[in-house]
C-alpha cells in the first residue's frame, strides 16, 4: 500500500508541473501587456520599460517561468496588481468561504443522490426509475446560475424567507457556523448541489444495477439472507465507487463556483476570480487558478489512495 | 410454423438491417428522444428563420415599454429592461447561444478525435507521451478551465469557442484514444495488416468505422455541457458583447429585474435550461439506441 501510495505521488508530480506550467502560461496568451492595467496612459517608454523590469517581465519566458515557480513553491504568489495585497492571503481567506459552500453542496448532492440512485437501481424501468432518472438528468442540464437566480426570485424576492447574496448579516467576507450565517448559506448550497446529485445519481443507479446482477447476490438470497442483509451487501459493494465520485465532484465544485458564487455574491474564490478577470489583476488571476487547480490535483490522489485502501478488488500494480 | 423455424428448416431469408438502419429504428421508437428531438430541431429552425419568425426587431428599445410583463398586448413574452420584444430576442438568441455551445464540441470532436485515434493506433511512447499530456488538462475542473482561458484571452465569441475547444478536446480525446486501443488489437486488424494493408488503409477502413459512433455519442453528450459553460461565459461578460441578444448574457442584464418583473427576467435561463436537457435526453437516447456502454 505505502509502495502503491508513493507511486501515485510520483506519477502526479509531472501533473503538477505541467499543471503551473499551464497556469503561468495563461498570463502570457493574454492579450497585450500584462501591465497595461496598472501603467498609466502618458507613461513614456522608458518608465514603461523600468515597471517591466520591475516586475520581471523583460526576461526570457523559461526564466521567468523558473523564478515564479521557486517563488511559488516558497508559498509566495506575488501581490495583486489592484489592491497591492499579497495573492496567497487573499486567495487563503477566499478558499475557506469556497471550501464551505462547496462541501455542503456535495454532502446534499450526495445524500439525494444515493438516495435516488438507490432506488432507481433497485426498482428498474419502474416508474420510480423513471422519476429518479429524469431528476438526475435535469440535475446535469439545468443551468446552476440560472437556477440561482430561480431560486432567488422564489424564496428572497417572492416569499422574503432567505437573503439573495451575501455570506453573512454583517456584510463582511467571512462565514461562520452560526444560525444568522447558515440562513445565507441555504440558497447557494442547495443551487450548486444539484449537479453533484444527478451524477452521483446515474453513477450509483448504473453500480447498483450491475451489482444486483451479479451472481453473488443470487447465491446470497439463496442462502435465505434478508433482504435488508443482502441490501448491505449491496452498499458495501458500491460504496467505494460512490464515495470516490463524491470526493471527485467537492474538487469540480470547489473549482467551478464561480458562477454560482457570482449570482450569490459569496465571498469565495469564484468571486475573487471574477475579480481578478475584471480587473485584469494577473497575479491574483494566476495565483486563485494555481491554488484550485493543485487542489483538485491533490484531491484526485486522495481519492485514488483512498479507494484504494478501501477496496481490495482494485489491482494496486 | 414456429415448430419449423425453431427446427431450423425453411426459415425465410430475411436480409438483415444495416447498423446504422438499426440504431435509427431504435431511435424513432423511442418517445423520449424524439420529443427531445424534435424540441431542439424547433428551437434550431426559429434561430435559423429568425427574420421570419421573430414578430419584432430584437434591438428596437423603447424606454416607455421598459420590463413589460409576459402577456402584454404586442409583447407575448413580455419586453426587456430597454424595452425590447422578449419573444423576438429569446428567437434571435437561439442564433449565438447554439452556435456558441455546438461549434467547441464539433471542433474538439474534429481534433480530440485525430490525437485520440492517432495516439491510440500507434501506440508505445508516442502514445504515454500525448495521454500523459492530456492528463495535465484532467487536473483543471472545466468550468475552472473554461473561465481561466476566458479570462486570459479576453471577452469576445471567438475567445469563448477557443477556450471551450481546449476543455472538450482532451475529454474526447481520451475517449477516441481508448476506443482506438481496443479496436488496434482486435484480430481482423491484425488480419488486414498481415495482408499487406497500410495504416491509413487500416485506419480509414478498419478503425474510423468502428471507433467514430462511440465518440460521435460521448460528443454530443458534451453539447449540453458546452451551452451551459457559454452562456455562463456570456453570463459573466466572458462571451458576446450587449445589444446582441444571447440568453447568457440576456440573463445577466435581466438579473436587476428579477424584483419587478421576476418571469420575463427567469426566461433567458429557461430557454438554455430546455436546449441542454433536450440535447441531454437526445444523446442518452443515442447512447442506449447504439448500445454504447461507458
Amino acid at each position: 500500500m505505502l509502495l502503491y501510495t508513493l507511486k501515485r505521488i510520483l506519477y502526479v508530480t509531472p501533473v503538477a508541473l505541467g499543471v503551473s506550467v499551464i497556469v503561468f502560461l495563461l498570463v502570457h496568451i493574454a492579450p497585450g501587456d500584462p501591465l497595461t492595467s496598472i501603467m498609466p496612459i502618458d507613461a513614456t517608454a522608458e518608465q514603461q520599460a523600468e515597471m517591466r523590469a520591475a516586475y520581471g517581465f523583460d526576461k526570457p519566458l523559461a526564466v521567468q517561468y523558473g523564478i515564479w515557480l521557486w517563488k511559488v513553491l516558497h508559498a509566495d504568489l506575488g501581490n495583486s496588481i489592484a489592491t497591492g495585497r499579497p495573492v496567497l492571503a487573499d486567495v487563503s481567506r477566499a478558499v475557506g468561504n469556497s471550501l464551505i459552500l462547496a462541501s455542503v453542496s456535495t454532502l446534499i448532492g450526495f445524500t439525494f443522490g444515493t438516495f435516488f440512485g438507490f432506488v432507481a437501481g433497485y426498482f428498474q424501468n419502474s416508474p420510480l426509475d423513471k422519476i429518479a432518472s429524469l431528476l438526475s438528468v435535469i440535475g446535469v442540464s439545468v443551468p446552476h446560475y440560472w437556477l440561482g437566480m430561480v431560486l432567488v426570485i422564489i424564496f428572497s424576492a417572492q416569499l422574503g424567507w432567505l437573503p439573495p447574496t451575501g455570506a453573512g448579516p454583517d456584510g463582511s467576507g467571512n462565514w461562520r457556523p452560526d444560525p444568522e450565517h447558515l440562513r445565507y448559506l441555504i440558497l447557494p448550497a442547495i443551487t450548486m448541489s444539484v449537479i453533484p446529485m444527478g451524477i452521483i445519481s446515474r453513477t450509483v443507479r448504473a453500480l447498483v444495477a450491475d451489482i444486483l446482477a451479479q451472481e453473488f447476490i443470487q447465491a446470497l438470497r439463496a442462502k435465505g439472507l434478508s433482504e435488508w442483509g443482502v441490501f448491505k451487501h449491496v452498499v458495501t459493494n458500491a460504496a467505494p465507487t460512490a464515495l470516490a465520485v463524491m470526493g471527485l465532484q467537492l474538487g469540480y465544485l470547489l473549482g467551478g463556483s464561480v458562477l454560482v458564487e457570482t449570482v450569490f455574491a459569496w465571498p469565495g474564490t469564484g468571486f475573487l476570480l471574477n475579480a481578478a478577470i475584471f480587473q485584469r489583476d494577473l497575479p491574483l488571476l494566476q495565483g486563485t487558478i494555481l491554488v484550485l487547480a493543485m487542489f483538485f490535483v491533490f484531491l484526485n490522489l486522495l481519492v485514488d489512495v483512498l479507494q484504494t485502501a478501501l477496496d481490495p478488488r482494485i489491482q494496486r500494480s | 410454423m414456429a415448430a419449423i423455424a425453431d427446427a431450423g428448416i425453411f426459415v425465410p431469408v430475411k436480409a438483415s438491417r444495416g447498423y446504422w438502419a438499426s440504431v435509427a429504428h431504435r431511435l424513432i421508437r423511442d418517445p423520449l428522444a424524439m420529443t427531445a428531438a424534435a424540441i431542439v430541431l424547433i428551437i434550431i429552425l426559429a434561430a435559423i428563420f429568425a427574420p421570419w419568425v421573430a414578430p419584432a426587431d430584437p434591438y428596437k428599445a423603447s424606454m416607455i415599454r421598459r420590463l413589460r410583463p409576459v402577456g402584454t398586448p404586442g409583447y407575448l413574452l413580455g419586453a426587456d429592461e430597454l424595452g425590447r420584444d422578449m419573444l423576438s430576442r429569446l428567437i434571435y438568441g437561439g442564433r449565438l447561444s447554439i452556435f456558441m455551445g455546438v461549434m467547441p464540441v464539433l471542433l474538439a470532436f474534429g481534433i480530440g478525435s485525430g490525437i485520440g485515434i492517432f495516439a491510440g493506433y500507434v501506440g508505445g511512447r508516442i502514445n504515454a507521451l500525448l495521454m500523459r499530456t492530456i492528463d495535465i488538462f484532467f487536473a483543471f475542473p472545466s468550468v475552472l478551465l473554461a473561465i481561466a482561458l476566458s479570462g486570459a484571452l479576453g471577452a469576445g465569441i471567438t475567445n469563448s469557442i477557443v477556450s471551450l475547444t481546449v476543455v472538450f478536446t482532451p475529454q474526447i480525446a481520451r475517449v477516441a484514444e481508448a476506443v482506438t486501443t481496443q479496436i488496434r488489437t482486435r484480430d481482423y486488424v491484425e488480419a488486414a495488416r498481415v495482408s499487406g494493408a497500410g495504416p491509413f488503409t487500416i485506419v480509414r477502413v478498419h478503425v474510423l468505422g468502428n471507433v467514430l459512433g462511440p465518440i460521435f455519442v460521448y460528443a454530443t453528450s458534451l453539447i449540453s455541457v458546452s451551452m451551459i459553460l457559454a452562456s455562463g461565459l456570456s453570463f459573466l461578460g466572458l462571451g458576446t458583447k450587449p445589444p446582441e441578444p444571447e440568453w447568457g448574457l440576456m440573463l445577466n442584464t435581466l438579473r436587476t429585474a428579477i424584483y419587478n418583473q421576476p418571469l420575463v427576467a427567469a426566461l433567458p435561463g429557461l430557454m438554455i435550461f430546455i436546449t441542454s436537457l433536450s440535447f441531454n435526453i437526445f444523446s442518452d437516447g443515442l447512447r442506449s439506441a447504439m448500445d454504447v456502454k461507458q
